[in-house]
């Protein structure tokens, strides 16, 4: 299952909408860096409202998301992680330490701005 | 018990379809969102240790009873390289994937009941427990 991207002016939205395999979220990896340098992209908005359960690898990945941006110097912020998905993280041991989270979609947005004005 | 479901675990596409099938399964049983989500991770990590190590395995999915008790039993079995020291395989940030290591302890904390059987050569057996409550 692709993830959809949108393009909003200086910022880009990855919407996830099912739970995705490991493959699907290689994926995503690759085109949000690619698309981050492709759009020259200030910020990166991941939405994990629908992500049913995020393991080790899921957290791995959203790590490397966020690190490799960071590297382009634009900003990533995870939002929308479920509490009971928050709870199993915790347990297992996870944590996305140096990661930018918010409540959700709106908040997400609102983070990157702010950090874009502090920046400009 | 009449009710296993087995889930064949060969590749990453597996993963995803034994923890719905795991999801499916506590929730028919009662168990609360979290819980379910907590079970829905434990499978995910078990079944990833298939991939990861041992290549393909299988996930049963089994509905207990204890003493009056409920729960859900899940169990991740392989016929890989098993594992070399389980005292090791135990503890926080050990791996031998290039994961993040934080599998089978990560796994133990999820669940109530924890166990584990290895051979070397011969496969690895983790069964965990969640109890109803």
């Amino acid at each position: 299952m692709e993830v959809p991207i949108l393009k909003q002016g200086r910022f880009l939205i990855a919407t996830i909408q099912a739970a995705l395999s490991d493959a699907d979220l290689q994926h995503l990896r690759r085109a949000l860096v690619e698309r981050v340098v492709r759009f020259r992209s200030r910020g990166v908005v991941v939405d994990v409202t629908a992500l049913d359960v995020m393991d080790s690898f899921a957290t791995r990945t959203l790590l490397d998301i966020t690190h490799m941006i960071r590297l382009r110097g634009a900003d990533t912020v995870i939002v929308g992680i479920q509490p009971e998905v928050a709870f199993a993280m915790v347990q297992l041991g996870l944590t996305l330490e140096g990661v930018s989270t918010a409540l959700d979609l709106e908040e997400g947005l609102a983070h990157l701005n702010q950090r874009a004005q502090e920046g400009a | 018990m009449p009710d296993d479901i087995h889930v064949p675990i060969k590749s990453d596409l597996d993963i995803v379809a034994a923890r719905q099938r795991g999801r499916e399964l506590a929730a028919g049983a009662g168990f609360s969102a979290t819980d379910v989500t907590l079970i829905a991770t434990a499978i995910s990590e078990l079944a990833r240790n298939i991939v990861s190590y041992a290549k393909q395995g299988e996930i049963v999915l089994r509905l207990v009873e204890n003493s009056g008790t409920r729960g859900i039993m899940i169990v991740g079995r392989d016929a890989g390289p098993g594992i070399a020291n389980l005292g090791d395989a135990m503890r926080d940030g050990f791996s031998t994937s290039g994961g993040l290591g934080l599998g089978l302890p990560g796994i133990k904390r999820l669940m109530d009941r924890f166990d584990i059987e290895s051979e070397l050569g011969r496969g690895t057996t983790v069964s965990v427990c969640k109890w109803l409550r």
